[in-house]
């Protein structure tokens, strides 16, 4: 309470220097009833630039804001920043699956959709999406589901071509029912010497694996970590270390400068492709490259990588207005206009089976059938439980897989620097 | 000075009001007691604000826990008790002395010679002496994306000169030395005009007849410049030193640029090139540990103030032998 008053008596100070040029809090517009606009915190694509054009013209007096960041490891921070601080946050913010269990253990700091009238829209939900937004206790919504990172794997044609491999996308993904039949393919791939590795770096195709491999990765249910005791972990990891040992890595770190510029040159001929990173892939390969994408099924039955979910925060000044907003835009008509913009696969299974989604095809890959493919693989889908420190464990496996690839540490004791980082960062 | 300072008395006594009032008396002792302190008030109230106080507050939270939700209680040491046995700690420590030293003492020799050589009669001197300065007006952040692909694995110029040489390439995130090479050459290239420039300035304060007594003396050029120009412009030496010490202390937008990728914060697979604020990043705002990252920061502090100390004695006592 004492640094909240120093804060108070600091703003007051800082209002009364800036009170010649401009008066502050001007934008709340309480004292009247137009032009309220409602800040939108969001990274990556969440394609809502029509929703939201369509969502002012049906509301009129209501403005909207996205501030986008485009990484989620630049974003994530900030958002922790805002959410601590209690400023900044804006009125709706974007919480992907691996961050929104940080946010789940303090509820209060987000608006109970519950309150809004969200208890209703429980069947527009995949029913686990449903519940990874509600507290323990089904007393409170913290987020409602935006899209689900249904999975497929993305291939390179004409380095498909060169090596001798199918190039049709009902062959290509005839050729891998399960992961070793992915890495018998590499194998092949790589002895036909394209010049191009299999796929870009072990990271993406472990995380695969490991959400395939059952209801929880790094933690149990309760919370406690159990990446050395969970079996699901290890044989996701072993898995991963027989690829780079046969040389189907290209060591190219995912969100690099060459990962991007990979994607152009075809320095990698597959990548395990979440339904959002379409749009990544398109921006990356650029038009000259159309068509030579394609989607294939992804190896094993169906996985889920990523996903969002939108909330209100409690600092939010317009909070029934923006609880109606994140209603609107997370509605079945919102999602698959989310869809058609930005590839990112519905979570409501009322839109998943609207023909909008299920008919629809990628002109950049090839007019793949994007929605027929990615449904499938939601449908086969286990959720997966993600413990509090999910993402940081993870990224330090992945680190721990790098230091493999790049020959610094044997299969063994990367193995244990994984288990050792994970245990310091989640204790 | 004496003079100038007692003649505003003077003036009062002899061309000031008939007589003067006690509550005058009592302003201009104001005026003049006071009004220095209201002079500099805002460098103080500034650096109060935006310096002492976000100190003061780092130590405060450096001994709780505290997390996204804020305070999580008062922990006392306990931050610092568990850095101390951190190896991640350590092993960014360690990270930021070698890249300090291979940044430091080549930037240094480097611009001293560079000064040196700006300081003689040769043509077309402004020139030079503006074309040194340009790499610090290129901003940090294209530094370092420039020079991550200069020193890139598969398409990068560096591999590509030590191609010709026979040498094969090297993957340059991979190791401890190769990583520190790649970062420290961004550094020296940034910071060397600089301080070529503040050496140069230094040595053209040198008198000239020293340098002619000791050509009548028979000295040789490189004594001179071992003699007389680099014990003159010590100052000048132990500024920079200090300069680059404490900006060795704080690298990280380079190695940040240099890790790329979504966890580019860990500086390479096993920490090859995290620097101690990189740690505290990592801390603070990715694994959201404030107390602990505050704790970082305050280990920084008390690194630097080291560092600076015995880089002070060292320049002093050589300086008195000398």
């Amino acid at each position: 309470m004492r640094v909240r008053g120093q804060r108070a008596a600091l703003a007051i100070g800082m209002c009364a220097l800036l009170a010649a040029a401009t008066a502050c809090g001007g934008t709340d517009g309480s004292g009247q009833d137009s032009g309220t606009t409602l800040v939108v915190k969001t990274f990556g694509q969440f394609g809502y630039q029509d929703l939201y054009k369509q969502y002012e013209s049906t509301h009129p007096g209501i403005k909207i804001k996205e501030e986008n960041i485009g990484k989620l490891g630049d974003y994530a921070p900030k958002l922790q920043q805002w959410m601590a601080s209690d400023s900044g946050a804006g009125d709706v913010v974007a919480l992907e699956e691996g961050i929104l269990i940080q946010f789940m253990a303090k509820p209060d700091k987000f608006v109970n959709l519950l309150d809004h009238g969200a208890s209703s829209l429980q069947g527009n939900f995949l029913e686990w999406k449903w519940k990874q937004g509600l507290t323990a206790d089904g007393a409170k919504l913290v987020g409602l589901g935006t899209d689900v990172g249904a999975q497929g794997m993305c291939y390179r044609t004409d380095l498909f071509a060169k090596a001798g491999l199918p190039t049709d996308r009902e062959k290509v993904g005839a050729l891998w029912p399960n992961w070793d039949a992915y890495l018998a393919t590499g194998q092949k791939f790589v002895a036909a010497k394209t010049g191009a590795s299999f796929f870009d770096s072990s990271g993406s195709v472990y995380l695969n694996m490991l959400m395939q491999q059952g209801d929880h990765t790094y933690y149990d249910t309760s919370n406690n970590l159990v990446i050395d005791t969970n079996p699901a972990v290890k044989t996701a990891w072993n898995k991963t270390v027989q690829m780079i040992q046969a040389g189907l890595s290209g060591n190219i770190a995912a969100w690099s400068p060459q990962w991007n510029a990979g994607f152009k040159n075809g320095k990698f001929a597959t990548i395990p492709c979440p339904s959002w990173m379409l749009g990544t892939i398109e921006k990356q390969a650029g038009p000259e490259n159309a068509n030579k994408w394609d989607v294939a099924k992804v190896p094993g039955n169906g996985a889920v990588r990523g996903g969002s979910f939108l909330a209100v925060p409690t600092q939010s000044k317009h909070q029934q207005e923006a609880a109606e907003l994140v209603k609107f835009l997370t509605s079945p008509e919102g999602q698959i206009a989310a869809f058609k913009a930005a590839n990112n696969f519905p979570s409501s299974t009322k839109a998943i089976d609207d023909p909008a989604v299920q008919n629809y095809t990628n002109a950049y890959f090839n007019n793949a059938p994007v929605g027929k493919i990615f449904g499938e693989s939601v449908k086969g889908l286990k959720p997966v439980y993600l413990g509090p420190s999910n993402n940081p464990v993870n990224d330090r496996v992945t680190n721990a897989l790098t230091a493999l690839e790049q020959g610094k540490l044997s299969p063994d004791a990367a193995w244990a620097n994984a288990v050792d980082e994970a245990k310091r960062v989640a204790k | 000075m004496t003079q100038l300072r007692e003649r505003p008395v003077d003036g009062a006594q002899d061309g000031g009001p008939a007589a003067p009032t006690r509550r005058g008396r009592l302003l201009d002792r104001l005026d003049r007691t006071g009004s220095p302190y209201l002079f500099i008030a805002p460098f103080f109230v500034i650096f109060g604000v935006f310096g002492l106080f976000p100190l003061g507050y780092t130590a405060w939270i450096s001994l709780h826990a505290w997390d996204i939700s804020g305070d999580q209680g008062f922990v006392g040491f306990d931050n610092y008790a568990t850095l101390f046995g951190d190896p991640d700690f350590w092993n960014a420590i360690f990270n930021t002395l070698g890249m300090l030293i291979l940044s430091t003492v080549p930037q240094l020799v480097i611009a001293l010679i560079l000064a040196n050589a700006l300081n003689q009669r040769i043509k077309g001197l402004a020139f030079y002496r503006l074309a040194v300065l340009a790499p610090i007006v290129t901003s940090v952040a294209a530094v370092g994306i420039v020079f991550s692909q200069i020193f890139d694995r598969d398409a990068g110029m560096a591999n590509g000169l030590l191609h010709l040489l026979g040498v094969p390439a090297i993957d340059w995130h991979a190791d401890k030395w190769s990583s520190w090479i790649a970062i420290s050459a961004m550094v020296n290239w940034r910071w060397i005009g600089y301080n070529a420039l503040i050496y140069l300035a230094a040595m053209q304060a040198i008198p000239r007849d020293l340098y002619e007594a000791a050509s009548i003396d028979g000295a040789s050029k490189a004594r001179q410049f071992w003699a007389i120009t680099v014990p003159m412009i010590r100052p000048a030496v132990l500024f920079t030193v200090i300069v680059s010490t404490i900006g060795g202390m704080q690298l990280f937008t380079e190695p940040l640029i240099f890790g790329q990728g979504g966890f580019a914060i860990s500086g390479g697979s096993l920490r090859q090139f995290q620097t101690v604020s990189m740690y505290m990043f990592e801390k603070a705002f990715r694994d959201f540990d404030y107390g602990y990252g505050s704790a970082v920061a305050w280990m920084i502090l008390i690194l630097i103030m080291i560092l600076t100390l015995i880089n002070f004695f060292l320049t002093r006592v050589r300086g008195g032998r000398a």
